[in-house]
Parts: C-alpha cells; sequence; structure tokens
C-alpha cells in the first residue's frame, strides 16, 4: 500500500532490504564514503562541468551493482529540482560573458554555472537516495551512533521509523474519508483540516501513551539496543579504500580534460 | 523552503552543519537531564505525526494550491524547545534520507533553518511571552500567528545567506530577499492559522495535554534569556566565521582585499577612529551585493586542481574542443560500464 503513496516511501524502504553486494557493505563505510563523495562534488568551483563527470561512474555502480531502477530514482530527483532550477536559472540570465567557443557557438559563463549546479545537484541527490536505497534505515542510525551523534537522537530517529508506516496508514484513512465526503474542493480547506489533524494529534497522542505502556511491560529501562550485530570486513575494507581513492583522484585530476587532450592531440 | 546541496560550498555546509550538530548534542544532554522516560515514544510517534499531517493537503484560501503543515511551532508548544528541535531534526533527517528534500551535505543548514528558528528563538521569544500560562484562544491565535510568521521569515533569510556564502548562485542579494520573504510570508501567515486552530482544538478537546506539557515539564520553562541570547551569539560567531573563510579564499569579492593587492586605498585612511571603524563595517557588509563579481577567485579554488586554472576571458577553441570531446567519452565509457553490469548480472 505504501509503494505509490506519499513519495514512494514504503518501496524505497523495501528496495533497501534486497541483498546484492552494495547491500551487504557495512552501513558504516556507505555512509562516510557518501558524505565524502557529496563534500568532494560540491567543493568544485563554480563553473567546473568537465570535472565532474567522472563522479557520475558512483551512482551508475550503486544502480547497477545494487539492483536499483534507474527510472525511479530519475523521477525522485526531477521530483526535487524545482528549487535548485529555479534559483540556478538566474545564473545565465545574469551572467552573460561568454566562458567557452564550441564549433561557432559561444557558451557564456551563466551556463556554464547553471549545468554545474545541475550536475551537482543530480551528483548529491542520487547519492542520498541511493544510500537509503542501499542500507536500510535502522542501519544508518546503527552507522551515526558509531559515528558519535548523541544517542537521544538516534533512539528519535528509530522511533519516529517505527512509527512513520502506522502514523501514515491512518493518515492515509482519514484522506480517504475526507474524499468520500467532499466534492471538488469543497471541504478540503483549512476550516476542516484543523479538526482533522487536531484529532490525529489527540490520537498519536494517545497511542503514545499505549506504546509506553507497552514498552513498560517489557522492561524498557529508557535504554534502547539493537540486536544486529555488525562487523567490518575484508570487502569493506577494501571498498572504502577504493571509493575514497577514487572520489581524491576525481577530485585533483580531471580525467575528462586529460582524456579529451590525448584523443584530440 | 529546502537548502540544496548544489548551491552550497563545503564551508558553509560545514559551518551550519557544526552548529546544528552542537545544538542536538546539547538538546540530547538538556533532554537526559530532565526527562522522564515517557517522553522517549511520544517524541518519536509525533514525530511521525508530522509526517502523517503533512499526508493531509489542504486547499489554500484565494490561491486554490494546496499545501501541508510545516509543524515546528506546534511541536514546540506541545513538547518545549528541546524536545521539539530533536523531533524538528529527526523528521528532517528522513526527509533528506528518504525524499532527497535538499541533500545530506544542506541537512545541517534545514535543521538549523527550520529547527533552530522556531524552537529557539520564536517559540521562547514571541509565542511564550504572548500566549501567557492561562491563555485564551484569541491571544493562542495572535501567538502562533505571529511566531510562525517570524521563525519561517528568519529560516527564509538564513536560506538566501547560506546561498550567497556559498557563491553558487549569481542572485544578488537584494533580488532574493525579494524572491524569498513575501513567498514565506504567505506560507508564515497559512502556517500559524493552521498552528493556532490545532492547539486550540487540542486545548478544547483535550486541555490536559497542553497543560500538563506545560507543568510536568521543567523544560518548557528552562529557557531563559540568557541561553537563548548565548545561541544567538553562537550563531553569529559561526556565521562570521563562515564569512572570513570566504574572505580569505576569495579576496576577490571583498574591496578590503583589492585594496590589499594592489596596495593603494581610496583614501588616505586613519588608522583609529569612527570613520576606520565605519569603512571596516562597510567592508564587511559590502560584499553581499557585490557578491556576483568573482573574476579570478575562481582560480584560488580551482589551484588545488593541480593543473594550470583556466583563466576566463581566455575563450579558446582548442580548449573547448578538447573538454567536449573528453566529456563525451568519459560519459560514454560510464554508460558502458553501467550496461555491461548490467548485461552480466541478467546472465547470471
Amino acid at each position: 500500500m505504501f509503494d505509490t503513496e506519499f513519495f514512494n516511501l514504503g518501496y524505497l524502504d523495501r528496495l533497501s532490504y534486497q541483498n546484492t553486494f552494495i547491500h551487504r557493505i557495512d552501513p558504516r563505510i556507505k555512509l562516510i564514503s557518501s558524505l565524502m563523495f557529496i563534500v568532494a562534488v560540491v567543493s568544485f568551483p563554480k563553473y567546473a562541468v568537465t570535472g565532474l563527470l567522472p563522479f557520475f561512474i558512483f551512482p551508475v555502480l550503486f544502480l547497477t551493482l545494487g539492483d536499483i531502477p534507474f527510472r525511479f530514482i530519475l523521477k525522485k530527483i526531477l521530483f526535487v529540482s524545482p528549487f535548485a532550477v529555479f534559483i540556478g536559472i538566474f545564473n545565465p540570465l545574469l551572467d552573460s560573458q561568454p566562458a567557452l567557443n564550441f564549433l561557432g557557438f559561444t557558451v557564456s559563463r551563466g551556463w556554464m554555472s547553471f549545468v554545474s549546479i545541475m550536475l551537482k545537484f543530480s551528483l548529491t541527490i542520487s547519492a542520498a537516495l541511493l544510500l537509503i536505497a542501499t542500507t536500510s534505515f535502522p542501519g544508518i542510525c546503527f552507522a551515526m551512533q558509531k559515528l558519535r551523534i548523541p544517542k537521544a537522537f538516534v533512539a528519535q530517529l528509530l522511533f519516529l521509523y517505527r512509527y512513520l508506516f502506522v502514523l501514515m496508514e491512518e493518515a492515509m484513512k482519514i484522506v480517504r474519508a475526507r474524499d468520500m465526503r467532499s466534492f471538488n474542493k469543497r471541504g478540503k480547506g483549512i476550516k476542516h483540516f484543523v479538526p482533522l489533524i487536531g484529532v490525529l494529534f489527540i490520537r498519536t497522542v494517545d497511542r503514545a501513551e499505549r506504546v509506553y505502556n507497552a514498552m513498560l511491560a517489557r522492561g524498557f529501562n529508557g535504554k534502547i539496543y539493537s540486536t544486529k550485530a555488525y562487523a567490518l570486513t575484508m570487502s569493506d575494507i577494501l571498498f572504502i579504500f577504493a571509493s575514497v581513492g577514487l572520489i581524491l583522484l576525481f577530485r585533483v585530476v580531471n580525467l575528462t580534460t586529460l582524456i579529451g587532450r590525448w584523443t584530440t592531440g | 523552503m529546502h537548502m540544496a546541496d548544489a548551491l552550497l560550498s563545503p564551508a558553509a555546509g560545514a559551518t551550519f552543519w557544526a552548529g546544528t550538530l552542537a545544538a542536538i548534542a546539547y538538546c540530547s544532554k538538556k533532554l537526559k537531564e530532565t526527562m522522564d522516560e515517557k517522553m522517549v515514544p511520544l517524541m518519536g510517534v509525533l514525530g511521525a505525526f508530522i509526517f502523517a499531517a503533512q499526508m493531509i493537503n489542504f486547499t489554500i484560501p484565494a490561491t486554490g494550491s494546496s499545501g501541508h503543515l510545516g509543524g515546528g511551532m506546534i511541536l514546540s508548544i506541545v513538547l518545549g524547545p528541546y524536545a521539539a528541535f530533536v523531533v524538528m531534526a529527526s523528521v528532517l533527517t528522513v526527509q533528506a534520507l528518504f525524499f532527497a528534500d535538499g541533500g545530506l551535505l544542506a541537512l545541517g543548514c534545514n535543521i538549523w533553518n527550520l529547527g533552530i528558528y522556531p524552537c529557539f528563538i520564536a517559540y521562547p521569544l514571541i509565542y511564550k511571552p504572548l500566549a501567557g500560562s492561562g491563555a485564551t484562544s484569541g491571544r493562542i491565535t495572535a501567538a502562533a500567528m505571529i511566531s510562525g510568521v517570524v521563525g519561517l521569515q528568519l529560516g527564509a533569510f538564513s536560506v538566501v545567506l547560506q546561498t550567497l556564502l556559498s557563491g553558487r548562485s549569481e542572485l544578488p542579494f537584494n533580488t532574493f530577499v525579494l524572491l524569498m520573504q513575501p513567498i514565506h510570508l504567505g506560507i508564515g501567515i497559512v502556517e500559524g492559522f493552521v498552528t493556532a486552530g490545532v492547539i486550540n482544538f487540542i486545548k478544547s478537546a483535550r486541555p490536559e495535554i497542553i497543560e500538563s506539557a506545560f507543568s510536568t515539564r521543567p523544560i518548557a520553562a528552562g529557557v531563559s534569556l540568557r541561553n537563548v541570547l548565548v545561541g544567538l551569539s553562537v550563531a553569529a560567531l559561526l556565521t562570521g566565521g563562515t564569512l572570513s573563510w570566504f574572505a580569505s579564499a576569495n579576496p576577490d569579492g571583498l574591496e578590503w582585499s583589492i585594496e590589499k593587492t594592489f596596495g593603494k586605498p581610496e583614501l588616505p585612511e586613519q588608522p583609529q577612529g569612527i570613520t576606520h571603524s565605519l569603512k571596516r563595517v562597510q567592508e564587511a557588509t559590502s560584499f553581499l551585493p557585490d557578491y556576483s563579481f568573482r573574476k579570478t577567485g575562481e582560480k584560488t579554488e580551482s589551484a588545488g586542481a593541480g593543473e594550470k586554472a583556466e583563466v576566463w576571458p581566455n575563450v579558446e577553441s582548442g580548449k573547448s574542443l578538447s573538454g567536449m570531446v573528453g566529456s563525451g567519452i568519459v560519459i560514454g565509457m560510464i554508460l558502458l560500464i553501467g550496461f555491461s553490469i548490467k548485461a552480466v548480472k541478467k546472465k547470471t
């Protein structure tokens, strides 16, 4: 039921429980290398275009090796793109100095920086999506805890995630019921929205009370334990070395212009 | 509005991450000290509630478009600032991962923009004094409205600052502010209206939830003006830190450094006195409108790329050609690798 609802949250969650080479890599390793990847991409200067291209090998490898459907990720990227496009599109309008000349066409600096923003956007957003699609959410929480993120916050994330689907189901019921008794836009305004949210809130607080009682009955003492044990394996270590090495190589050497220079002489 | 990775520089992203992490650590510590363990499930389930509430759209009057709840103020009013901030941070983290709202580097900025301002400025400084303890529904409505608007305005302004500090966008400061603030004024009013409605609804249906929230928690009362001032000055320091970071990385945007480079100050400067300090203020502020003028700054940044940095006025066909050919080959190679992995996987 969650596959199609609310940004395919359930589908993305289900993808993360596959068993492929990428999925098996330790969450800590994937989190750290994803963060390094993002910082490396973002650290490119404003007009960088060619230097960013080699980085696309990472999402391609994650998509193919991790069995993640490309169209699904693409759709999600396009869905969140408006803000970056909206801000970026001012660059070509405001900066029209020529940057390069190709077969008679002159490309302005503004377009270069716009393309750069879009490349960075697709790389960083796909990094976040592919991280969650190949590492389960509890796995990421575990990695965060190991990276010294405060325990109270990690526990909060785990709790939120645990009850996310329960409450979403409740919200879906509310939406369905409202759709059935309202025609077109009548009955969908703020006036009727507020009591719906109010009721949902009160139900939520009552649920928290029941959850707490159930936890007490099972011996809750304020601490939260993880049952899944993670241990670093040889392939984890190889993966981190390979990814860090490639990220550094791509960041320091502009492979694209290098290859271009070789081939064009 | 969520900040995006692509518009951030690493320095700006890291700075706000540092601020956000410090706030999370501080709140976690505070919660540990004061909280009864009953709050653990309540906070978790209320985080999920925010998501569920966001699934229910409503039509915004006069525009015909639909909106959904943000939730920062409701959480602050019910849970108090510390718990509300941790819940907001968790909600935004899940959004960054599952919906790719913004991205992971920008998450620090987003938690800052949507968490710090409602929880630590709008709630303690505006909502609490205005609503008071034995609040009537009229006062709650006014207080929620004003604090909602102020919180979002600060958040939107913060997005502008983060974008300008990063220098990836050409948008001048004034234009950007004029774009962002009015949009968020509208959103803030709607959000304030919904917040007020929901709080009043809960108060009339189940007054004990809000009353117990006020009485059993020492947290709500624990936000003193001193703490907020300390927080604000930390924020100012962080922002100043980023500014100076940029000042050293991109000298050209700043007038003072032009003077430094060419060794020709415009005025015979007095070493001390009011003109001097005024000038310093001007120097510090003047680079925001001028931020789009970056001519050689990129050189200093890309110098780390290990090869000779390109000088922009130098439009050279040969160089462009090799760049194009190289791009084609790199993209081709990546696609080839992708398709061959897929082909191999299908066979096995």
